[in-house]
């Protein structure tokens, strides 16, 4: 559908001459999902009919203890130092932010009045500033009034370099100005597209003023607080052993009605996923458990017991295949992989064409990954409207085995093709996951049937993943040929996740490999195209922009999506818990309820 | 008894050694924790949203930007005047963060050395007395198989059948159970059977080849050929002549194995989820949390050599023959 009919019929929603749902109908027609279809609309200035609430409980508590598991436990519990998923969670029992990421990357209204939009005035029409509305009567745990002075004490906490929030980056750009008692507005430097940041979601959870104001800078670690949470959310803070447990017990004031419906709440840390799945699926000892990094076909043998059930929740975190650009044999001024040199054999376009051909994304999602791996081509894929639909899998070894030989790769009597004297041989890196190996073998074998040698090599992933200086192992030196892993996406807006293909992000020696750019891909036209969506303010242009990125360095066989990594959690038959993968898994927990 | 035996200056004379190897295990610790790869704060590194000024400042209030010497001259300076150090991780003391999982490590462990001694000694002195016996050969073999079988294999094994086939038992240890009087200790027993059992036969495995041995030494001695031609009763025989003497040896081994008591099981921990300090010092090491790993560690090494101490102590108490000087 071309852009021009598509604002047609957004145009004809708004004059009121086409349904909402004949609208999305529409879309679907063209193959674009309802919950795009509604982004669509939202962002084009059509109110987004909020989801009938499926919450079922009619009183506040009765529904007895809530147990969570999770095979990491949260070690601490201050949203602001909570790098680890496992704290961001366990700090998500008690704190709240203004608004939260639904399932669908929409905003869900948590401490706000509502969501900000053009319409109501919350969004400036130069996209230079957001007005959130905080909801009113809302108090802390320890009935302290929440009113717009906590919200800005929050964005000066976490932008003092001092402190040393791992928030710092949603706050010290922007301006936060107390407007009244419930009021706040956030300013930019510069027209932002993605307003959504400071105050939302993970990043976005809110701590009392009045509890940390002596506290802010050098100080911070000293905070009682940051023990012995005070927040708005669902549940008050009962007892906390890093690692191992942490409890909370329903709160009875909390702001909206009838919620929640657990009495209490438990979150135990240890062991591991395979026994974690099975505390939950098997024994029914647990309500939920976490983050089940476990192979499908195990986790489908433990749900026939019919005690709970597997749920699986897209997101935007992928598995993909990195092909360098860079020469990693060669060393310059004390770094391999520089970005002065050029990669032998892979800087021809044919050679990359040819290996793409071989990675056999179906295979790889039906032997290894199942439920908790659906193949795709694209890096960036979820939320919805994201996902480009120009990136079909294809899997051929003879088409590759003929591009290779037109462009004058010849098998030699190894069987290995080679040309100008340089063979195809390709040093393949990942960490040690079991998963991971098994994937290497798959690509392994179709390239070998295709006269490229890959010699796999699998890195611990302590080493791998850490940002060690010194250490050549490491994913962001990539100091091999090709190389795979998963990077994640935190936030359902792709600014941060698309740096991977901007040239003055490459991971270099002067930056401490700390850059987002692995491949150390130079293109003027992803430059020029990231540096569009900086200044886009149109949401449905913007997700253009970025489509266009990712199928330029998808078509360019930069990096290749293998399989996309959602969030696999399990529960009871009985629990119903939205979890969102764009958010803290308990990010919803007032939501949850069960079966009577 | 003949404490004076012990001489006094010996005790002292041990001390005093303790402290320079005390030093010494410390330095080691500390540098070979230094030495390791990885970064408390490597999380934020590879984090796209956190800048590296929040890392550097991080590094910076920690004091792991100071070179190691002083990194270590800090640490015990602090350790002199009762400071264990503060959490990375967790932001807290380290000693809490010990005191919160020594009780829990103190009853499980504990009473699986218990359990491991009930059984190990009644059972090897009754096979050692009936040497090559059908019960010799029984208790024999079920010994091979106690310590051959790993407790993680042997932990799954109860798993499946207490909790998964059976439902009997919980597989999950809860150190906060929210039940009162009677039921409040009967799910604290409940939780506490399987890795109970499982480490206390782990242990009594081996417990039972060294008692069999221990008394079969003595059995064959003089002594005992005297004592029975005195007319003495079998059982008296037994259990005050033999028995007595047999154990000295066993004393010495299971005072040297408290310590253990302390660290805990690492993998019967991770298993049932037992929030012991095993659990603590894996989930540390994982994290780089070195304040964590050295204060365990260390407290590990100390209980070592002063158990060693111990043991040295009551052997000289047990056997009057050895004399220290």
């Amino acid at each position: 559908m071309k852009e021009r009919e598509l604002r047609g019929l957004i145009g004809k929603v708004k004059a009121g001459k086409l349904s909402r749902r004949g609208f999305v109908q529409a879309m679907m027609a063209v193959g674009i999902g309802a919950p795009a279809a509604g982004q669509i609309l939202l962002s084009s200035g059509v109110a987004m009919a909020q989801p009938a609430s499926t919450y079922k409980p009619t009183k506040r508590g009765g529904g007895g203890p809530l147990k969570l598991l999770w095979w990491q436990g949260p070690t601490l519990l201050n949203p602001h130092f909570a790098v680890g998923t496992k704290d961001q969670d366990g700090s998500r029992l008690f704190y709240e932010p203004l608004a939260a990421w639904d399932p669908e990357g929409n905003l869900k209204p948590k401490l706000a009045a509502e969501i900000p939009t053009k319409e109501n005035g919350g969004l400036s029409a130069d996209g230079m500033s957001v007005t959130w509305k905080l909801k009113q009567g809302v108090t802390w745990h320890d009935g302290k009034p929440f009113t717009a002075d906590d919200v800005v004490f929050n964005w000066e906490y976490a932008k003092d370099p001092a402190t040393a929030a791992y928030t710092i980056a949603s706050y010290q750009d922007v301006m936060v100005e107390k407007v009244d008692q419930y009021t706040v507005r956030v300013k930019f430097k510069k027209a932002t597209p993605f307003w959504a940041d400071a105050f939302v979601g993970t990043r976005g959870m809110l701590i009392p003023k009045h509890l940390f104001a002596d506290f802010i800078g050098a100080k911070s670690r000293d905070a009682p607080t940051n023990l012995k949470p005070v927040g708005t959310g669902p549940y008050m803070f009962k007892d906390f052993k890093p690692g191992d447990l942490v409890t909370g017990v329903m709160n009875p004031n909390y702001h909206q009605a009838n919620k929640p419906y657990f009495d209490s709440v438990e979150m135990k840390g240890g062991g591991d996923a395979v026994s974690a799945a099975r505390a939950v699926l098997q024994t029914g000892e647990f309500d939920f458990a976490w983050n089940l990094q476990v192979e499908d076909e195990i986790l489908s043998r433990l749900e026939k017991g019919g005690k709970g059930r597997v749920s699986v929740t897209p997101g935007g975190n992928i598995e993909f295949f990195l092909m360098n650009t860079t020469d990693p044999w060669t060393e310059v001024d004390g770094e391999r992989s520089s970005l002065k040199t050029k990669h032998p054999t892979l800087s021809d376009p044919e050679v990359r064409k040819a290996m793409a051909l071989l990675v056999d994304n179906k295979s790889i999602q039906d032997h290894i990954y199942g439920r908790t791996g659906p193949a795709t081509r694209n890096f960036l894929y979820g939320p919805p409207r994201f996902d480009s639909k120009n990136n079909p899998i294809e899997f051929n070894i003879d088409k590759a085995n003929d591009i290779l030989e037109k462009a004058g790769w010849k098998k030699g009597s190894d069987g290995i093709r080679a040309k100008d004297g340089k063979k195809l041989k390709f040093v393949y890196q990942t960490s040690i996951n079991q998963p991971r190996q098994k994937t290497q073998a798959i690509i392994k074998q179709a390239a070998q049937k295709a006269g490229i040698d890959i010699e796999l090599k699998s890195v611990t992933a302590s080493v791998f993943f850490s940002s060690d200086v010194a250490n050549p192992d490491t994913y962001t030196k990539f100091y091999s040929d090709l190389e795979m892993y998963t990077t994640t996406m935190g936030q359902p807006d792709p600014g941060t996740h698309m740096l991977q293909f901007v040239s003055w992000e490459a991971a270099t020696k002067a930056n401490k490999w700390q850059g987002r750019n692995i491949t150390r891909w130079q293109s003027p036209e992803a430059d020029k195209l990231y540096r569009e969506t900086e200044v886009e303010l149109d949401p449905v242009k913007r997700a253009a922009l970025f489509i266009k990125m990712n199928d330029l360095a998808i078509q360019n066989q930069i990096v290749l999506g293998i399989v996309q990594r959602p969030t696999v959690s399990a529960m009871t038959a009985k629990l119903n818990a939205r979890i969102s993968g764009w958010d803290n898994n308990t990010s919803d927990l007032s939501d949850w309820f069960k079966d009577a | 008894m003949q404490v004076h035996r012990v001489s006094r200056q010996y005790v002292i004379r041990k001390l005093l050694i303790m402290i320079p190897s005390l030093l010494g295990i410390s330095i080691v610790l500390f540098s070979l924790l230094a030495m390791a790869p990885g970064d408390p704060f490597d999380e934020l590194a590879t984090n796209p949203a956190v800048p590296p000024e929040v890392r550097a400042a991080l590094r910076a209030k920690f004091g792991l930007d100071d070179p190691v010497w002083m990194r270590y001259w800090h640490w015990l300076i602090a350790l002199l005047q009762g400071d264990w150090g503060f959490s990375f991780v967790s932001r807290m003391d380290v000693s809490t963060l010990i005191m919160q999982r020594l009780p829990v490590t103190l009853v499980v462990i504990g009473a699986s050395q218990i359990l491991a001694i009930a059984v190990a000694i009644p059972v090897g002195v009754l096979a050692a007395t009936r040497p090559y016996s059908l019960f010799d050969q029984i208790a024999n073999t079920f010994a091979f198989i106690g310590f051959s079988l790993p407790t993680f294999f042997t932990g799954l094994v109860l798993i499946l059948v207490f909790s998964i086939q059976l439902d009997w038992l919980p597989f999950v240890y809860r150190a906060d159970i929210s039940a009162t009087g009677w039921e409040f200790y009967w799910e604290h027993i409940k939780q506490s059977i399987m890795p109970v059992t499982v480490l206390g036969l782990f242990q009594g495995a081996a417990l039972v080849r060294f008692v069999r041995s221990s008394v079969l030494d003595v059995i064959r001695l003089d002594y005992v050929t005297t004592a029975r031609s005195k007319g003495i009763g079998e059982r008296k025989v037994i259990t005050r002549h033999v028995v007595r003497n047999a154990l000295i040896p066993v004393v010495t081994l299971v005072a040297l194995q408290m310590p253990i008591v302390f660290s805990g099981a690492v993998v019967t921990e991770q298993i049932f989820r037992v929030p012991g300090i095993g659990s603590l010092l894996i989930t540390s090491m994982l994290s780089n949390d070195t304040p964590v790993v050295m204060g365990v560690t260390f407290v590990s090494a100390c209980l070592v050599v002063i158990f060693n101490l111990i043991a040295d102590i009551l052997y000289g108490w047990l056997d009057p023959r050895i004399a220290y000087r």
